[in-house]
């Protein structure tokens, strides 16, 4: 027994912010004060609070410890491992009131969340499969093969209202009742875990902090469908996820959780890898398959569903990790206590990543059916630096801009399709006053033009020319036409293109079209650009009265467009001018104004 | 997404093309082989040129244009080789929001290359990649395996120097 446990994050973001040294550290220190026997050190998966990063959490006491660095662990050693007093200083400041220390739970960003998916994200050390066990782990398994038939199985989903986290949603239970309902000498179960959308890093938490959950409802899923085998694809980009996935395999292998005769029931169900190679289009259910093939991730025209020919042509289901995180619970809980989380049409909880203008950067999961406003102001904690809240990106390049007149919406699959946004996987960007809608859906469409993987003309040619009217926009020299133009084009696109990465690039589009097309008109009509982002629609001045004439300004342009005497104004040369702001960055005196 | 190819000449070991014909022994008899394969040899010589490519076609027995297909189609397979110290700058949502094409372009700047390209010495490469998952620290880039987070412009000069 120890007497206290340390928690580390272990997360991507964590790790990048240095946590492999502190964990190196605090045992280190922990070995120099002989406290091996009484203090354990325990590396987790993501917490959550990535803003915070890196995070430690010790307990009995909770205490919740915040941007550490590595010449801060000898203190917590000795100050409160060793004698027991708590490092105030490192607390995260939401933990903090008057004298006492409030539990983690009781602080904003908790206090709303339900966790189910991450139920075990930050709690459990990861690659050590007695930890998953010791929180109820393989025990919906154990359930399903002696409890259960797979049909029963399939039921239970289904009646859960399960629809799938990865965007679409699609109900879970209906797509395993297809690919059930079809015979075949060998199907297959495949995990979705090719997160693509920028800004989106809920399916690489869970792997990282739960790996374990996923494998576990792989194979449930076998049992339900008749499949042995499965297939895990994961981005190559996430190593951390990939690394822990191997050691949560091996050690289900070594304890006869996968392979022959689990649970001496007979049920044979197998596990392997495949690394993904940077292809957002692989995110796509047939092209993902594809790519297992070994080929070039290209997508192919349904029908055939992959339940009646998807992977090597055999019936085949494929579920996001997020989903798969859910199936455990809802085994073990029943179908209708997951019911009884969320909306009428969207059931349980949804992971979001937040992340560009927001305090609380991190991973959230709420129930279904929580608003926009709780989700940015309250658990969020706001737009910092006093901006105002201008739209939320929602379902990356496929989902759409959720502006300020939509902020009580309450967050469902079909809430957000009437709105022109998405679910998408979960991404969640805030945008303030200072983004500019027409540069962020040309952003998008730069980033669909890459990815499109040219099989199909309408989003091979079709998002191009899209990229290329609003790239003429944003330099001002856009028309009134153009914009009928662009909007016609994307209804095109989206009914012609062969999958849903062209079905939905225009999206972004659509979506700041409809909402913010006033400031398309300013680029357009006026030459401006409303959010002072657009290169070509800004010019920088200098206020004569308020320059000071010290000649700052002139020596740090890379461009020598600004001339002027020392103690005198100084001007700016538009014509030489190349935008690039750093005399309004360096100016002492805030003499230099963006227009 | 356009590929840069090298137009250094090949400089392949035997000690690295016999830890290749390992790797095509291993794969041999696996459906779907050309993927996993392709992401051992990157790991061996640290990129895929042509010479690479044809070994891998020949000894999985499958058509080098199938290979070349595969190659080109994914942005994680390099067509030429990286400097000693690869740059890489998120431009992901949230870095992107936060300023990290500015970054990019002070890269640029500095080291006198675009993205995708090498410089001279061999001592760089920048590249632009998407998401990392470290959007917590956004604007990121990395420097091989070293991440720096919540940088501004001014930071990128003092992080250079450290590999200079």
């Amino acid at each position: 027994m120890f007497r206290s446990q340390v928690l580390v994050c272990g997360g991507t973001g964590c790790t990048s912010s240095n946590s492999t040294k502190i964990i190196e550290a605090l045992k280190e220190q922990i070995r120099e004060h002989g406290l091996e026997n009484e203090v354990n050190v325990v590396r987790t998966g993501c917490f959550g609070l990535c803003a915070l990063g890196p995070i430690m959490i010790v307990y009995p006491e909770g205490s919740f410890y915040s941007m550490v660095k590595v010449e801060d662990v000898p203190e917590i050693v000795e100050e409160h491992l060793l004698k027991g007093r708590v490092v105030t200083r490192l607390l995260y400041d939401e933990t903090v009131e008057k004298d006492t220390v409030k539990s983690l739970n009781e602080t904003q960003f908790y206090a709303k969340q339900q966790r189910v998916a991450l139920r075990n994200c930050g709690v459990i050390n990861p690659e050590n499969i007695d930890e998953y066990i010791a929180f109820d782990g393989y025990q919906a398994l154990a359930k399903c093969l002696t409890e259960y038939t797979p049909q029963q199985v399939v039921d239970v989903v289904k009646e859960s209202g399960l629809r799938g986290r990865g965007g679409g949603g699609f109900p879970t239970g209906v797509k395993w009742s297809l690919a059930a309902a079809n015979q075949a000498d060998q199907k297959y179960v495949c995990c979705n875990a090719d997160e693509g959308d920028p800004g989106a890093f809920m399916d690489r938490s869970v792997l990282e902090g739960d790996p374990h959950s996923v494998i576990e409802a792989m194979a449930i899923a076998g049992y339900a469908i008749g499949a042995s085998q499965g297939y895990i694809y994961v981005r190559a980009e996430y190593p951390i996820a990939v690394h822990r996935l191997e050691i949560a395999i091996q050690q289900a292998r070594e304890y006869g959780l996968l392979g022959k005769n689990i649970f001496g029931t007979g049920f044979d169900f197998d596990l392997d890898i495949r690394l993904g190679a940077g292809a957002f289009v692989c995110g796509e259910e047939t092209a993902l398959m594809t790519s297992i093939e070994g080929h070039r991730g290209e997508p192919r025209p349904r029908p055939p569903y992959p339940a009646v020919k998807g992977l090597f042509e055999k019936p085949t289901i494929l579920n996001n990790v997020e989903t798969y995180a859910n199936i455990p619970q809802i085994i073990l809980n029943g179908a209708e206590w997951f019911a009884s989380i969320g909306t009428e049409k969207s059931k349980g909880t949804k992971v979001f990543a937040l992340g560009g203008k927001i305090k609380h950067t991190g991973l959230v999961e709420v129930p279904m059916g929580t608003t926009l406003r709780t989700i940015v102001e309250e658990i969020g904690g706001g737009i910092p630096n006093g901006k105002k809240f201008k739209a939320a990106q929602m379902g990356g390049p496929s989902g759409g801009c959720v502006p300020a007149q939509c902020y009580d919406v309450k967050i469902d699959y079909d809430s957000l399709i009437q709105i022109g946004a998405m679910m998408g996987s979960g991404g969640l960007i805030v945008m303030d006053e200072d983004t500019c809608m027409v540069d962020i859906a040309k952003f998008f469409l730069e980033f669909t033009v890459d990815e499109s993987c040219g099989k199909c003309t309408p989003c091979r040619i079709g998002i191009k020319r899209l990229y290329e009217l609003l790239d003429k926009i944003t330099r001002g020299n856009g028309t009134m036409e153009d914009l009928d133009t662009i909007e016609q084009l994307c209804y095109y696109i989206k009914d012609s293109a062969l999958c849903g990465l062209g079905q939905t690039a225009p999206n972004p589009v659509l979506s700041t079209l409809r909402f913010f097309r006033d400031e398309y008109v300013a680029h357009v009509k006026d030459k401006t650009c409303p959010a002072g982002v657009c290169k070509h629609l800004i010019h920088y001045e200098i206020q004569e009265d308020k320059c000071k004439g010290c000649t700052l300004c002139s020596r740090v342009c890379p461009a020598e467009a600004i001339s002027g005497t020392v103690k005198n104004p100084h001007t700016i040369d538009q014509s030489k001018c190349l935008k690039c702001g750093a005399c309004m960055e360096k100016c002492k005196f805030g003499a230099i104004i963006k227009k | 997404m356009r590929k840069s190819i090298s137009n250094l000449p090949f400089k392949g070991t035997a000690e690295q093309e016999q830890k290749l014909k390992q790797v095509i022994e291993a794969h041999k008899d696996q459906r779907g082989a050309v993927m996993p394969v392709l992401q051992e040899a990157q790991a061996i010589y640290g990129y895929l040129p042509i010479e690479v490519q044809s070994m891998i076609a020949e000894g999985l027995n499958v058509p080098i244009e199938e290979v070349y297909g595969v190659s080109t189609f994914y942005s994680q397979f390099s067509l030429s080789a990286k400097g000693e110290y690869n740059i890489s700058v998120c431009l992901g949502t949230a870095c992107y929001v936060k300023g990290s094409g500015d970054i990019l372009n002070k890269l640029t700047e500095l080291l006198h290359i675009n993205p995708e390209e090498t410089t001279e010495d061999g001592k760089f490469s920048l590249t632009a990649c998407r998401c990392i998952g470290a959007c917590g620290l956004a604007p990121v880039l990395t420097v091989n395996d070293d991440v720096y987070g919540r940088l501004t412009v001014d930071d990128v000069e003092d992080i250079l120097k450290k590999y200079q």
